[in-house]
């Protein structure tokens, strides 16, 4: 699905990936955990396409096509889905209006009509109550006045919403309480297929308690120096990095 | 040549055919006006509320004078000035600043007005509706005048659109901008100017929607001058979505206590386009309250500029005052001039202005972009979102909801008068 070579990247002329090289296959689902700052967002930035990242050095392929090539949202058309840390707040632009352009915009691209207004909104209904998403927020600003818990949880409901192949939880669970991690997570269970992947970055066990990692990376100064299996999550739990960078 | 000496020799051709064309009201005051006009000549960029706009090129070319009387439907409100069912004399031309250059040259050249008046307590169940519509087969100039009379206790929903014949509307068919018949292939440029006066009497409601949607070829020049009694309620909501060049000056009089004004404005401007809001609020008396709110987006080479002033008088104690004026840049060859002021001699008061010019959020962009929506379109619904704000606050539905889906079509280039044609690059 994904198979990522040497990849290098800087954000605002300083390099934070440092060759960076990661295969995901079809139906895996991998954690990357790592200290603050070693790279892990810039990471999933990059593989969205967030054009403040710039790519130095690599290559990205995403089912057999070159996604540095693409543009961010031609990527998210192709099926990559990023659980924003920090979701974004649109004023003005209401929670259906932003789905139903997203929705339209992924089904253009597969060369599909746009949903009739009465099939959205039943599909809307539909997903809402995957994450337990109320009503009242679709009619608000896109994550405006919305809290913590609910942003994290509009996030899979949008996931749940464009049906993405490869997704990627970008420290989906920070700020969430245990409740609400659940329902995110299980949310997020529900929705996969035995074909979707996915990059979960954590620093916490309890989401991975949930979302079962088959793989286990850890990235330390823009490179995954480890690699494991659910172990290793456990591990770093209790003890933390420090014996991983004694190792290097 | 500076610009006016056309208009002086204009006036002196053609001052005495304006009269015979005209009515005694609007002739009682002409000369004067045209004294004032020729006194002062166009203003220059040095005139504190014209610093933002080129009268002078502006008005250089010339344009033929139209002199055809009003098409007006005849209606229960609205009049012709010869034909008024009261006395306008106290009213026309005293309103309105006198010593402005663009005013006096409106009253040396006007040859018609139109006439709104409601009776007292009068409340009209409809909203009156005015279209200009600029036509003609060669450069022309017009010099539009209405006054608009409310009495106690009458109410009023007014609303102006701005427009040009369908020969240009027509988005599919560009022949008109193209030199179809009798067409130059230049295009037909307009140049209007416009005074409105409107005197609210006592407890009385007035709303005003001016809308224009005219072409890249059209320079308008719209002077609004609102007076308020007591406990009146008024607002002017002012929306450009397609121009040339537009300089559109407000001024409201609170001349009794317990009124209120709101001020709206919505500009959408790219290409070459210029529109240059200029607003007054006047509080003579205590206990009134005033509300504007600007919003402009600017794209392609397009340049906004606002400037607005609330003054309060020493005596005009308790005004609570509220200005902002919000605009985006959406484009990084747009630009947008911001001047918001407060000029307070009063010591009991409220009142607060702000301004904020920024560009596009692009957090905000790439999150829709990750979710599969092109740049363009996350562009557009940003856009559509910042004006949403203005046109909210439109209490007429049907306008309201009109509005909505033109501004979004406007952010579309789908109010592009002709889908290729030059003129509308």
């Amino acid at each position: 699905m994904l198979e990522i070579k040497n990849l290098h990247a800087t954000v605002g002329g300083k390099e934070i990936l440092k060759g960076v090289n990661l295969t995901i296959k079809d139906g895996e689902i991998h954690a990357l955990m790592g200290t603050n700052g070693a790279g892990k967002s810039t990471l999933s930035n990059v593989i969205v396409g967030n054009p403040a990242y710039e790519v130095t050095e690599g290559s990205i392929i995403f089912n057999g096509q070159d996604l540095l090539a693409m543009k961010t949202e031609e990527r998210a058309n192709a099926g990559i889905f990023m659980s924003f840390q920090q979701p974004v707040e649109i004023p003005g632009v209401s929670m259906t209006n932003f789905m139903r352009a997203a929705v339209n915009a992924r089904r253009a691209a597969q060369g599909k009509e746009p949903l009739k207004s009465t099939d959205f909104l039943k599909v809307m209904r539909e997903k809402r109550k995957l994450v337990e998403i109320d009503q009242k927020l679709m009619n608000r600003s896109v994550n405006e006045g919305f809290s913590g818990g609910e942003k994290k949880r509009n996030e899979i409901f949008q996931m749940a919403m464009l049906e993405p192949t490869f997704c990627i939880l970008d420290e989906t669970d920070s700020g969430l309480d245990v409740d609400a991690l659940r329902i995110v997570a299980q949310g997020f269970n529900t929705l996969r297929t035995a074909e979707t992947s996915a990059m979960v970055i954590t620093h916490y066990q309890r989401l991975l308690d949930y979302i079962k990692p088959d793989i286990v990376h850890v990235l330390i100064d823009g490179k995954i120096v480890k690699t494991g299996g659910p172990d290793l999550a456990v591990k770093i739990e209790n003890e933390g990095f420090d014996w991983i960078k004694a190792e290097l | 040549m500076k610009s006016e000496q056309q208009y002086i020799e204009l006036y002196s051709e053609a001052g005495t055919l304006i009269k015979q064309k005209s009515c005694e009201v609007m002739n009682a005051v002409r000369d004067a006006a045209f004294e004032v006009f020729k006194s002062q000549g166009f203003p220059s960029k040095k005139v504190e509320r014209y610093k933002y706009t080129d009268v002078d090129a502006a008005f250089a070319p010339n344009y033929g004078i139209s002199l055809n009387p009003y098409e007006i439907k005849p209606s229960k409100y609205i009049f012709r000035f010869s034909e008024a069912p009261i006395d306008i004399t106290p009213y026309y031309n005293n309103v309105a600043d006198k010593s402005d250059s663009i005013s006096a040259l409106n009253t040396a050249l006007a040859h018609d007005g139109i006439l709104i008046y409601v009776p007292k307590n009068d409340k009209p169940a409809d909203p009156i509706q005015i279209d200009y519509t600029l036509r003609g087969s060669q450069d022309t100039m017009m010099n539009r005048r209405v006054l608009i009379i409310l009495e106690q206790g009458a109410e009023a929903t007014i609303i102006l659109n701005d427009k040009i014949t369908p020969q240009y509307d027509a988005i599919q068919d560009s022949s008109a901008h193209r030199g179809g018949e009798g067409q130059s292939p230049e295009g037909i440029s307009f140049l209007t100017t416009q005074v409105i006066e409107a005197v609210c009497k006592d407890n009385s409601r007035l709303d005003i929607y001016e809308v224009e949607e005219t072409y890249t070829l059209c320079k308008r020049f719209s002077n609004v001058y609102i007076q308020e009694g007591r406990d009146c309620s008024v607002k002017h909501n002012s929306i450009t979505l397609f121009n040339g060049q537009s300089r559109n000056l407000c001024d409201v009089y609170m001349q009794g206590e317990n009124s209120e004004v709101t001020l709206n404005g919505c500009v959408i401007a790219d290409k070459n386009q210029r529109v240059d809001n200029n607003t007054l609020i006047h509080h003579q008396v205590p206990n009134c309250q005033s509300n504007e709110l600007y919003k402009y987006v600017v794209d392609g080479q397009a340049v906004g500029a606002f400037a607005g002033k609330i003054l309060v008088d020493k005596d005009a104690q308790k005004i609570s005052s509220q200005e902002t004026n919000a605009n985006l840049c959406a484009s990084s060859d747009a630009r947008m001039y911001t001047q918001p002021m407060l000029e307070i001699y009063a010591d009991d008061v409220k009142c607060a202005h702000g301004s904020t010019v920024g560009v596009m959020d692009e957090s905000a962009l790439f999150y829709m972009r990750q979710r599969g929506i092109c740049e363009d379109e996350a562009r557009t619904l940003l856009k559509n979102a910042f004006m949403g704000q203005v046109i909210d606050q439109i209490q007429l539905q049907p306008l309201r909801d009109k509005l909505y889906v033109k501004v979004e079509k406007r952010f579309r280039g789908e109010l592009d008068k002709c889908a290729d044609c030059r003129l509308c690059k």
